[in-house]
């Protein structure tokens, strides 16, 4: 425990640290802010973006306050939309999908849209518009549409198909809604739904619960042979009976 | 032998049974991800079962690491009966009472937001409350850890500390000062809203505070696993320490370099200013400094030791190394998996190619191979070292003790490497679980299975584990000479004073602290942005 000058220690370890602060800080502070593809203004600039000023005052985000909604809907929106308008409608949902969802469904909180009237879209897009109803995200992307593009989407949205409810679709079995990839069983729901469906799948809501479970287990037994591609005997083949009973009394139960 | 003993017991008993509840937890997660298991029907099941493997494996398992082996390096280094022995036991019920509160309101399904808190998202204010007090118990053995530290030098005037203590001192201070960050988020952010008082939180001050502590916190993880290279390894393979001084330079380092570094977890955050990220990039670099020192003096070490058996030519003397010895092995296998995540951490910490990897599953690979890897493999060499001291019994079951460390080895290099490459390829983290029939998902699918198949070697192992020391306990009682650490190469070197005292080292810590982290602080401070808080509380 000599210690040959303690104090020299003691500033050298300071000093190194602080040199190791200073030049970090002018190449993160002065160089690399100067050197950047959209530096702007002098090094004093520079050095306050480095540091997180915010330059040019914060982003507006306000909205003004509702005025009274002045909508007129078109009486032809009343009636479905064309094959043309329809697919124009789905094109522009591209900017909608992140919140609404691919098919008008959201997982995001935001309302569904599938089936919805196609007056409601058309009135609730032309009051954000207006200011007659307010919202950060809605008022700037409805700020930018014409109004054939609102009539287009508008019948987009009724055009698809509706859904049960959240709580419907987390209530299915899980051989419905994810199927069992390990027995390589696809979900019932990819082909027989109202979400999707497959040329040749029956509609099976409501269906009495005895003929479908007849049929599942024809499929399985291999007595029954006319789906196209072996598609149910694959599937109903790693079925047990009762996951058959199951599924015919999930089906039965539902509205038709 | 020493008056802590039923203390130090009490600390790692319960810090591994903690541990083997939460890494079976980590399995099943792995397994319901994996396409061997359909899509879990409820995922909130799957985000509660990351948020207790998260806070038991985070917070509990390693807090009572650091403080069952403080102790006992407390005891046996400074040789003297450890004061305030009834304070300890009070930390360690309320660390038991704060865990209890904490995993019980995430059992219950109330506290589904991962261990790093994640505000908005508010749970259960029981579940913050129980990791308060989980804190308040660590901070209680800082306090003694400095007492009993003060006690020895006032005996001993003029003395080196022995390294030992001077290194779980270090990690004490650290850890007193990185837990900081976190307990200002909670106490200042998040209890006022878990508590109905406030409906909005800003969630961009409450990531800068949580990195604050939520790097250092690694270190913390990583002292009792350093001080076991650095004290333990050597005299356990008949070795000498290559150079105390390097050790302790290297505790120092940590201590100043650990703390002003968080902000490379928030490359993705708009509201730091760029600077700052780079300031924090280059500090991470000074971080790897202490690390390299230790590599390099523990294999020095090593070396020094299979030379005295010896060992010839330039990497001959490998050869003549104790193989058979758990204390061995688990530092070298140890040392590979510290290399290949040290080298995948330099990645995370530059600010430009953390963009690629960033909230991907190669983080998760990446701190799982540093800490369950490297870190946690010594924590079981820790064990083994102090439990014939700690219950009188002799450990002698060194076959299974191999297999063990092998077998956790094996486990997490399976388990680890493909979760990079799966981040590599997109893969995001903290998924309750995969679409495998998507063709752009599918490729990602047998990264999945490697990690259930690297899991159960892991839980086997832990198994085993436990297992060993139960059969420790029931061993025939025995004589055992006095507890000792490791030997330097120059035992009577002088110490400098500036490598025996912690005031320079602290003061650089705080300095760093206020420098690094003070702007901003501040601009959030006074931008006052806020976020409505969404509670996941039932």
């Amino acid at each position: 425990m000599s210690g040959a000058r303690p104090r020299n220690f003691a500033l050298l370890a300071s000093l190194t640290v602080a040199v190791v602060f200073v030049a970090s800080f002018l190449v993160g502070f002065i160089l690399l802010p100067q050197t950047q593809q959209n530096a702007r203004g002098g090094w004093w600039q520079a050095m306050c973006r480095a540091a997180g000023f915010v330059q040019s005052g914060p982003l507006d985000t306000r909205i003004a306050p509702p005025a009274l909604s002045s909508v007129v809907v078109p009486t032809a929106l009343t009636q479905t939309g064309t094959p043309e308008q329809i697919g124009r409608g789905a094109t522009l949902s591209l900017r909608c999908t992140m919140c609404h969802g691919a098919a008008g469904l959201s997982a995001a909180d935001s309302p569904n849209l599938a089936g919805q009237y196609a007056d409601v879209v058309y009135k609730q897009l032309r009051d954000y518009q207006q200011g007659a109803r307010a919202n950060v995200v809605m008022t700037t992307l409805a700020s930018t549409l014409s109004e054939q593009n609102i009539v287009e989407l508008s019948y987009f949205y009724a055009y698809l198909p509706r859904a049960g409810t959240h709580a419907a679709l987390r209530d299915a079995p899980a051989l419905v809604r994810v199927g069992d990839p390990m027995r390589n069983i696809a979900p019932c729901g990819s082909c027989h739904s109202d979400r999707s469906r497959k040329a040749g799948a029956p509609w099976l809501n409501g269906e009495p619960s005895a003929y479908v479970e007849k049929q599942l287990q024809a499929f399985h037994s291999q007595a029954r042979r006319n789906d196209v591609n072996a598609d149910m005997r694959n599937v109903a083949q790693h079925l047990k009976p009762e996951e058959i009973s199951a599924l015919a009394n999930y089906y039965a139960g539902l509205a038709p | 032998m020493y008056s802590a003993r039923r203390l130090v017991l009490a600390h790692f008993w319960a810090a591994f049974i903690v541990f083997f509840v939460a890494i079976v937890f980590g399995e099943w997660q792995m397994f319901v991800r994996s396409p061997w298991h359909a899509w879990i029907d409820i995922p909130e099941h799957y985000y509660r079962s990351v948020t207790g493997h998260g806070t038991a494996l985070a917070y509990v398992f390693p807090t009572l690491i650091a403080m069952g082996f403080g102790y006992s390096i407390s005891e046996t280094s400074l040789k003297r009966p450890l004061l305030g022995l009834k304070w300890a036991w009070i930390a360690f019920w309320l660390l038991m009472i704060g865990a209890a509160m904490a995993v019980g309101a995430v059992a219950t399904g109330s506290a589904s937001v991962l261990y790093t808190f994640y505000p908005p998202l508010i749970a259960s204010p029981f579940y913050y409350l129980g990791v308060v007090l989980v804190v308040v118990g660590s901070w209680i053995w800082v306090a003694l850890m400095a007492l009993n530290l003060h006690a020895w030098r006032k005996e001993h005037p003029g003395h080196a500390v022995p390294l030992a203590m001077y290194a779980n001192v270090a990690g004490a201070f650290l850890w007193a000062w990185t837990a900081v960050g976190a307990a200002l988020e909670i106490l200042v952010q998040i209890l006022p809203v878990a508590l109905g008082l406030r409906h909005t939180i800003d969630a961009g001050l409450a990531r800068v505070l949580f990195s604050w502590t939520l790097h250092a916190i690694v270190y913390f993880w990583l002292m009792p696993a350093y001080i076991a290279f650095y004290t333990i390894v050597p005299r356990a393979i008949g070795g000498r320490l290559y150079s105390d001084t390097m050790a302790r330079l290297s505790f120092a380092l940590f201590l100043v370099f650990a703390m002003p570094i968080g902000i490379h977890h928030l490359f993705a955050d708009p509201q730091v200013g760029s600077g700052f990220k780079f300031i924090h990039t280059v500090f991470t670099g000074m971080v790897a400094v202490p690390t390299l020192l230790t590599v390099f003096t523990i294999c020095a070490s090593v070396e020094i030791a299979a030379r005295l058996r010896g060992g010839r030519g330039l990497v001959g003397w490998l050869k003549a190394l104790p193989w058979e010895n758990p204390a061995m092995l688990a530092p070298a296998l140890s040392f590979v998996m510290l290399g290949l995540g040290g080298a995948g951490g330099l990645i995370n910490m530059s600010y430009q190619l953390d963009s690629t990897i960033h909230n991907t599953q190669w983080i998760t690979g990446h701190f799982h191979l540093i800490f369950a890897g490297a870190i946690v493999i010594m924590y079981f060499v820790i064990a083994y070292d102090l439990w014939p001291h700690l219950t009188g019994r002799a450990l002698i079951s060194h076959g299974a003790m191999r297999l063990q460390l092998w077998l956790w080895f094996i486990g997490m290099i399976i388990m680890t490497l493909p979760w990079h490459l799966a981040g590599l390829i997109g893969m995001p983290r903290r998924m309750a679980y995969f679409d495998y029939s998507n063709a752009a998902i599918a490729p990602e699918a047998w990264t999945v299975m490697a990690g259930v198949v690297g899991g159960a070697l892991v839980v086997l192992s832990g198994a085993l584990f436990l297992l060993i020391l139960l059969r420790g306990q029931r061993a025939p009682v025995g004589s055992l000479p006095e507890y000792r650490y490791s030997v330097a190469l120059h035992p009577d070197a002088p110490v400098p004073k500036i490598l025996n005292t912690f005031a320079v080292w602290v003061a650089l810590m705080i300095a760093l602290t206020v420098v690094n982290y003070g702007m901003p602080i501040g601009e959030l401070l006074t931008l006052k942005t806020a976020v409505p808080a969404i509670s996941v509380a039932r």
